[in-house]
């Protein structure tokens, strides 16, 4: 699967080379032009007639960067990215290009102080150890500024659901990829976009660039359906189908969100709405850009999205891809 | 076999307290060149390798690793869970693997905002999520099984190493290292390699194994803080400075010189750290079984203990074992009685 190659490949938001790489490759038959623009986002163009449409994903996943050295060999660090700072201790992570080895790790419990037990972690109570006995020594391998990602591997958890790391952000990138295979009349462009996770930077650059009409913005978005979480502070449900985003930061296009709900329905996807509206996505960028457009987003239900591991649903991917196309037929 | 290879498999492996029977084909395979091996009720193992006059000493690494243990099935794949001797600051986005009728993997999740929109870390807050449909999930786990952190091992700089369970995998391997020091020597005590059941919940395989070999000397072999920033800054224990001898009421006198003289004379590197009671370890009970056992406690320094990325130094683990094949052959066992009265 796709998914399974983008997920374990290393790009935090700054240094998507990685997943570049390996994007630009596998679309590079099926569009008409490509390019990496000057921040680094792939804008690929399929020619044709109509209204410009913008499918648009995330290439950078959230990671670590190395802030400096301790005189024990270990390295300070601080976050890249969106990361859920309870889930930081206790991890293996790869550092720069050559993915070398380290470990988070915390002081043990039976040495912290009652108080310390019962505070929440921050970068600066752990360290990234990669064994050097020395600041020097650690200076021989790491430099300041390199990036550091969990060592997650991709795998199938039960028959329907997935786990791996990176989701947010590579789940639109796969069902992007697939997107763009497949024959469509319009004038689309397929935007992989940089540094979503540190502030849409990426989205900005590419939506100034472009200038579209339409934007749908393909992500993960957040699922917390668990037993103990009431109903309305769950935002999606895993395997409920494609999640439409009413409102985050932005009040969405309701036209566009009734045509995109008769278009679910006539083709029997399944779907759903975000019921909580704390996340911003890329379709904000296109938004604010030029004089706007009509900019949605669309999203695959992931649980833990902002940790090193996410999980989510087959079906609501498979979904994510039909109602897209579905979509897409109706523009052209 | 190389020490890293048997250490980086059994890490690998699971036994979680109680279900330590998990790593007994695999022990029984690496040891059974050194010794007959026997197990009991309570699955501690032992390899017994004859000395050639009388008397005996008991090695004792723990089998079993820290563990959850599942306390609720919830809908929708999802388990509740209670856990022994792990921060729960550490299990968020933990990858697990469930003991149920098999074995099947999770990832444990953290609720978004608790009810009191408040940001801890506790269990209360977090649930084992396997993906499974509540029907499948039903067929293969029940209350009570037990779930063990998931982690590749990895090899850092400096024979370092990193894995879930160093606790203590690092002391049976040390144990290892010792017996094949010892196929090369003649030693006059008898050796008994036990690896011991349920350390973590109470030290209880020490209290049977104790009983049933009543041996004149037991030394326990497990892990121990290093002295770093995120360790003990009250000890001088460093990794790859060599194992630790403990000092206090819990370990005979006369026999930790003897081991700390026998270090200084075969010029194995060793460090010293002080437990003025219970050493939390098997030679707590070990030293009051029956009449009474002259107890050693020698441990490997290793971070962030009780996580699931435990690091400890390769060559602390072969020295440990080193120190304590040199300690054997020198014992004899007309000496015995003199170096154990007080």
């Amino acid at each position: 699967m796709f998914l399974e190659k983008l997920s374990n490949a290393s790009a935090p938001s700054g240094y998507e080379g990685e997943v570049r790489k390996i994007i630009l490759s596998e679309i590079k038959p099926y569009v008409d032009e490509v390019k990496v623009d000057k921040m680094g986002n792939i804008i690929a163009h399929k020619k044709g007639k109509g209204k410009k449409v913008v499918l648009d994903a995330h290439m950078d996943e959230v990671g670590f960067i190395i802030t400096s050295f301790n005189e024990d060999g270990t390295l300070k660090f601080d976050t890249l990215g969106n990361v859920n700072s309870r889930s930081i201790a206790s991890r293996s992570v790869l550092i720069g290009k050559e993915k070398i080895p380290g470990v988070i790790g915390l002081k043990p419990i039976h040495l912290q102080t009652s108080d310390e037990r019962k505070k929440s972690i921050k970068c600066s109570d752990c360290c990234i150890d990669i064994g050097a006995n020395s600041k020097e020594e650690a200076k021989r391998y790491i430099r300041l500024g390199d990036y550091a990602v969990c060592d997650v591997k991709f795998e199938s958890l039960g028959e329907e659901m997935l786990k791996g790391k990176a989701f947010n952000g590579r789940v639109g990138c796969a069902v992007l990829v697939d997107i763009l295979k497949q024959d469509t009349n319009i004038d689309l462009y397929g935007v992989f976009t940089v540094q979503q996770q540190v502030g849409l930077r990426g989205a900005y650059v590419a939506a100034y660039d472009i200038n579209p009409d339409i934007v749908i913005a393909l992500n993960a978005v957040l699922c917390d359906d668990r037993p103990d979480v009431s109903k309305h502070l769950m935002s999606t449900e895993m395997g409920k189908g494609t999640a439409i985003s009413l409102m985050d930061r932005n009040a969405m296009n309701s036209e566009f969100i009734d045509e995109i709900v008769t278009v679910a329905k006539e083709e029997k996807i399944q779907y759903q709405f975000i019921t909580t509206s704390s996340e911003s996505n890329n379709q904000s960028a296109y938004l604010m850009s030029q004089e706007g457009c009509s900019a949605i987003s669309l999203g695959v239900p992931c649980r833990y999205m902002h940790s090193s591991i996410s999980v989510v649903s087959k079906s609501d991917i498979k979904n994510t891809k039909e109602l897209v196309l579905g979509i897409l037929k109706r523009l052209g | 076999m190389e020490s890293i290879e048997f250490l980086k498999k059994l890490c690998i492996l699971n036994a979680p307290s109680g279900k330590e029977y998990k790593l007994h084909s695999y022990i029984k395979n690496s040891f059974k060149e050194f010794g007959e091996i026997k197990s009991d009720e309570m699955n501690n193992i032992y390899v017994h390798k004859k000395g050639e006059k009388k008397g005996s000493i008991m090695l004792m690494a723990h089998a079993d690793e820290v563990a959850l243990i599942i306390t609720e099935i919830l809908p929708k794949g999802f388990l509740k869970f209670k856990g022994i001797g792990i921060d729960s600051k550490t299990l968020v986005s933990q990858e697990v693997t469930i003991h149920g009728k098999n074995d099947i993997p999770g990832v444990i999740g953290i609720k978004i905002k608790g009810e009191d929109k408040s940001n801890t870390i506790t269990m209360e807050n977090m649930l084992i999520d396997t993906g499974l449909t509540t029907e499948e999930i039903e067929k293969t786990v029940k209350v009570g099984d037990m779930v063990t952190l998931k982690r590749d091992f990895y090899n850092l700089l400096n024979n370092n190493v990193a894995s879930k369970a160093i606790d203590d995998r690092a002391g049976i391997v040390s144990m290892y290292e010792c017996a094949k020091q010892l196929q090369e020597s003649k030693h006059d005590l008898d050796v008994y390699f036990v690896c011991s059941c349920q350390e973590e919940v109470g030290h209880r395989g020490a209290k049977m194994a104790s009983y049933n070999l009543n041996p004149d000397i037991g030394i326990a072999i497990d892990v121990t803080f290093d002295g770093g920033n995120l360790g003990d800054t009250d000890r001088e224990n460093t990794l790859g400075k060599g194992t630790v001898v403990c000092v206090g009421p819990n370990i005979h006198p006369k026999v930790r010189e003897k081991i700390m003289d026998i270090a200084e004379k075969y010029n194995i590197s060793y460090g010293v750290e002080v437990e003025p009671g219970n050493t939390g370890s098997d030679a707590w009970d070990i030293q009051v079984a029956r009449k009474g056992i002259a107890t050693l406690l020698i441990s490997i320094p290793i971070k962030y203990m009780h996580t699931s990325v435990e690091l400890a130094n390769m060559e602390d683990i072969k020295n440990t074992g080193k120190l304590i094949a040199r300690f054997i052959e020198e014992i004899k066992s007309e000496d015995l009685e003199e170096l154990l009265c007080f």
